[in-house]
């Protein structure tokens, strides 16, 4: 008779204990030289567990399955020319800026666990690193196999990686990637696995992800879900480090919420990108950036923190002004797009009447008071011909790296937020004051932020004129400006048949 | 501790595949709502959801490991216990 196969708990805990060892030859010290200096105190590595108990045979197992069932339908919607059944061609541009802002994000993460992996002093912790570093590359990969199927019928999408390192607004991932893999392995962890995975990459890939499937693109909504399925690990396993860490020691709970503060509000601002991908880039929206806001944090996150509020921990510093500015910030961060849109790698288009009635009826108190004008009269300049895009450049927050574009939205809606504070001579200026906290805790890290639009004035970008900035970027001329009249609008009509093909034509024409 | 339940979620893919997953919970969890959004469908219960093994091996008809769960799950929230019968979430 076969001996009776172990239960779950009894393999988790062979196959992921006993692969380490106390050293002799070298100190434990120098052989782990990275996870004590940032001040946490772990007591009992042992204490760790992974609660989807997941194995690495298991893991293998299932990941395979996974891939096989992508790649499939990737391979099904190219060979049928799924592109065709997009809601419409200027959809894309939510993609475009998906996979040259998101996609080397997952390969920043998969650095940033690989290191983990090697460097956490428990095995458990170690293989939970291991296993999401090999994940994250596959994320990584699958948006790279997807891009390459749109890039041969639309523009913008042939070098993201070279753009993620050079690109105004894509500066504002970069920065937030690299901010995270330039810290302490616990710092690291805290802010992908809990403050991006576990608090805010819901907002991103459900329901983004759920809109790319009421759109018709079945190639992203695929990958985003399989991604999001390895997330749902993620996740567990951030939750479970930051329980790990209060209950090793009570002297870690001061830095573990200065970390949850700081990482929240990081992640958090790069999101302001993804609220203009929700309600203005998808053509059709499933769920508003507020209402995904309201599920996906208040209540979620509500829970989250209330479960975590018998170790001390607290809710982040500054969540009430996050939710306050759910009414605003999609409307001001498209807006930052469409006024500088000679100078992205996607196209711009003005709000249609249909979907500006859809934001005033999700926005009911401030759409119509404070962002419709705007957009009207964008699209009377455009009629009118005579529609400019700014000539400056925009000041960047220090920090976040976003154009300083979000305003006093509990005192002074019109009012830009501005903070500024003195380091070393300088004078450095933020968005917020959760940015201005985090410049101020560390100002030796964030005086070397490297703002893209200081870099241009400094003529460190290819030249003085936007055309030569745009061609440092490889930026070419058909990548940028309106959607209507673009090659990707010339293309999709001639797919579709005639002007009432595109969505976005009435107000930007 | 609140006399409220805080709510706990379960998101899977809407496909063949978790449809016995979805069907199970179901059966197995009285306060759950379940709402269909596109490419996904959202189970949400106040404080514990539970997916059992044994109810979703009638469901289908043959055995299950309880990690086949993975391949089409998006997203949850809640504290994950799992083990060879049953996978829960809960907040404390």
């Amino acid at each position: 008779m076969p001996a009776k196969k172990l239960n779950l708990r009894k393999r988790y805990e062979l196959l992921t204990r006993g692969m380490g060892w106390e050293t002799s030859y070298q100190k434990m010290d120098d052989v782990f030289p990275y996870d004590s200096f940032e001040g946490i105190k772990i007591t009992d590595w042992d204490k760790w567990e992974d609660p989807f108990r997941l194995t690495m045979d298991a893991y293998w197992k299932f990941q395979s399955e996974k891939e096989k069932k992508l790649y499939a339908v990737i391979d099904s919607f190219a060979q049928n020319n799924g592109q065709t059944n997009l809601a419409d061609a200027s959809y894309l541009s939510a993609i475009k800026l998906f996979l040259t802002g998101v996609t080397p994000i997952e390969y920043a993460a998969h650095r940033g666990f690989a290191h983990l992996g090697r460097h956490f002093r428990g095995d458990g912790a170690r293989i939970a690193c291991q296993m999401q570093a090999i994940d994250e590359l596959r994320h990584q990969q699958t948006q790279v196999h997807t891009i390459s199927h749109y890039n041969k019928h639309f523009n913008g999408l042939h070098d993201p990686f070279h753009q993620f390192d050079r690109v105004w607004y894509l500066s504002v991932p970069k920065a937030f990637s690299e901010d995270a893999l330039s810290s302490g392995p616990f710092e690291f962890i805290t802010s992908i696995s809990f403050a991006f995975e576990y608090v805010l990459t819901n907002l991103l890939f459900v329901p983004f992800m759920s809109g790319a499937a009421y759109n018709g693109d079945m190639a992203t909504v695929t990958f985003g879900f399989s991604a999001q399925s390895d997330e749902s690990r993620h996740m567990t396993l951030g939750l479970e480090i930051i329980k790990f860490m209060l209950e090793q020691h009570e002297d870690n709970l001061p830095i573990v919420q200065r970390w949850m503060d700081k990482h929240f509000w990081r992640a958090y601002r790069l999101l302001s990108l993804v609220a203009a991908m929700q309600d203005y880039m998808l053509t059709n929206s499933p769920m508003s950036w507020k209402e995904a806001w309201e599920i996906y944090f208040v209540e979620n996150g509500g829970a989250l923190f209330e479960d975590l509020s018998r170790y001390g921990l607290r809710m982040p510093k500054y969540h009430e002004l996050a939710t306050a500015e759910a009414d605003h910030i999609s409307h001001q961060i498209w807006s930052v797009f469409c006024s500088l849109g000679n100078a992205t790698g996607f196209h711009t288009f003005l709000p249609t009447e249909e979907k500006m009635n859809w934001l005033s009826e999700k926005y009911p108190d401030t759409f119509d008071q404070y962002y419709r004008p705007r957009f009207e009269y964008w699209a009377e300049q455009k009629k009118a011909g005579t529609f400019e895009y700014q000539k400056g450049l925009p000041q960047l927050c220090q920090v976040c790296q976003v154009p300083m574009v979000f305003t006093e939205v509990q005192t002074d809606p019109m009012q830009i937020s501005y903070r500024v504070t003195e380091h070393g001579g300088d004078k450095y200026h933020f968005c917020s004051d959760g940015c201005k906290d985090i410049f101020e805790f560390e100002p030796e890290k964030y005086v070397q932020a490297w703002l893209p639009v200081h870099q241009i004035y400094q003529g460190n970008c290819g030249g003085e004129t936007l055309p030569e900035v745009l061609e440092w970027y490889k930026f070419k001329p058909e990548d940028s400006g309106d959607y209507i009249g673009s090659q990707d609008y010339l293309r999709w009509q001639e797919w579709k048949g005639g002007e009432q093909a595109s969505k976005q034509v009435e107000t930007n024409k | 501790m609140s006399a409220k339940k805080n709510t706990v979620f379960l998101i899977v893919q809407d496909n063949e595949d978790a449809r016995p997953i979805i069907e199970a919970v179901e059966q197995d969890n009285s306060t759950v709502t379940i709402q269909y959004q596109p490419g996904m469908v959202r189970m949400e219960a106040p404080g514990r959801l539970v997916v059992n093994r044994e109810t979703v091996e009638e469901n289908i008809g043959r055995d299950w490991d309880v990690q086949e769960l993975h391949l089409n799950l998006v997203s949850l929230a809640g504290n994950v216990d799992e083990d060879d019968d049953k996978f829960e979430i809960s907040w404390h």
